[in-house]
């Protein structure tokens, strides 16, 4: 399952600069351990060391938080839209 | 844990002029400041030197909630000054967050309409609270963070230049200065000038800027250190990563002794600890300034450390802050703590 993701700001040091990315999995757990393989560095800012989404990362699925789907077993299917979005909107 | 009495160096006179509350005030211009400094002393127990004390400076006590009253009523009182803030601008800023607040209570009180350029992420509270005060807002893409608001507030501007007055928080010098002329002699007056050490968060760099320039006038000797978000990825409302960041011109780095970088998970974990041990409910900033004034006191054999509080946490409840806090107790806190002095011991071997 090809699915693309949106990168925020902070986190395009790990792609380049570009903003939105493919991965491939049937689960979000899935795809981010692809984006993991593609992108080292990534899954440490999104996962804590529980393998846990960190508490101060929002993740929708077709405009879903995925906190009030099922997580990161949430299921995933071709042509998805994935956005990363920090808790925090910055600035003060 | 038994609450311990101490003494604590002040004169009467400075006690009486300084914590009783303004009795009648003509405008909320005049409530802003003067807050109070609290101790930190029980989530701190068995970490420090007896000698060794931590006050909180609770910014949160001003009028619109934030530390940013104070460079919000200096930027706007500037501006009408030297007249490029006058009847018929509106005042316009990206802002997401304190500043925010402040600029839309200053407008509602000054007779100036407000508008507001922020990221669509930012808190429910947030949107409400500047909105009550009669502010106009607009959403730029979450995505872009803080940036895409400043993108998007530039070109609103740009449209319409002669429309409006840009306090930008960033470069304005008002900004600092707000915090010379009343943060810092605050703080000096209720130590009695016993502060050694400041310890605050780094969003503009005004805080630190400021009332570490007024702290080392009067004792050269007093350390200033900056806290900052141990990644660019991070939940630390109102701070920023300056390695990752535009550096804001008001912000010089050479002015601080030192840079502390806190996790966001551990400045979670300490306003947890903040509300149910001290009973002091604040936002994630302090969290993160207090586990920065604890890495600089555990390391000293006596010393005076201010931290400040930039706000407090009702703004916050809605956000990510408190997802996970139902489980929290002190073991919580013990493993915190834990943590604290396992740094310590590695950063000193």
């Amino acid at each position: 399952m090809a699915v693309q993701i949106r990168v925020p700001t902070p986190l395009r040091r790990f792609t380049g600069g570009t903003d939105v990315v493919s991965a491939n999995g049937s689960s979000l757990r899935e795809v981010i351990d692809d984006l993991e393989r593609s992108h080292p560095g990534l899954r440490e800012r999104l996962l804590d060391e529980n393998g846990e989404l960190r508490r101060f990362v929002n993740i929708f699925i077709n405009g879903d938080d995925v906190r009030f789907l099922d997580q990161l077993s949430s299921q995933v299917k071709d042509g998805d839209d994935i956005s990363i979005v920090p808790a925090i909107a910055g600035g003060r | 844990m038994a609450t311990t009495s101490r003494s604590f160096p002040r004169s009467p006179a400075a006690a009486s002029q300084q914590f009783l509350p303004t009795a009648r005030a003509e405008s909320v211009l005049d409530l802003i400041g003067n807050t109070p400094l609290l101790e930190i002393a029980k989530v701190t127990h068995g970490l420090l030197r007896p000698s060794v004390r931590i006050f909180a400076k609770l910014e949160g006590f001003n009028p619109g909630g934030s530390v940013k009253d104070r460079a919000a009523r200096k930027m706007l009182q500037v501006g009408l000054e030297s007249g490029a803030l006058k009847p018929g601008k509106t005042i316009i800023d990206s802002t997401s967050g304190n500043t925010g607040i402040a600029l839309a209570m200053l407008g509602a009180v000054l007779g100036y309409p407000v508008e507001l350029v922020m990221a669509a992420n930012a808190s429910r509270e947030r949107k409400k609270i500047v909105r009550a005060f009669g502010a106009k807002v607009t959403y730029s893409d979450p995505l872009e963070g803080s940036d895409g608001a400043i993108l998007l507030c530039r070109e609103i501007v740009a449209k319409d230049p002669q429309r409006y007055f840009k306090p930008d928080q960033y470069s304005n010098e008002a900004n600092p200065l707000a915090h010379f002329e009343t943060t810092g002699p605050e703080v000096w007056r209720q130590t009695n000038g016993a502060v050694t050490h400041l310890v605050a968060g780094l969003g503009t760099g005004g805080t630190a800027m400021g009332v570490g320039r007024y702290l080392k006038s009067r004792n050269p000797k007093i350390r200033v250190i900056g806290v900052e978000p141990d990644d660019p990825m991070h939940g630390l409302e109102g701070l920023k990563h300056m390695g990752s960041s535009i550096v804001p011109p008001i912000y010089h780095e050479e002015e601080l002794d030192e840079k502390i970088s806190v996790s966001t998970e551990d400045a979670y974990e300490m306003v947890y600890a903040l509300g149910q041990i001290e009973g002091i409910l604040v936002g994630q900033s302090s969290g993160a300034a207090l586990i920065g004034a604890l890495a600089v006191a555990r390391e000293l054999k006596e010393g005076c450390v201010v931290a400040i509080f930039p706000d407090l946490g009702e703004k916050y409840l809605s956000t990510n802050l408190w997802i996970g806090w139902q489980s929290w107790n002190r073991s919580r806190l013990t493993r915190l703590l834990a943590k604290c002095r396992n740094e310590s011991a590695n950063a000193t071997t």
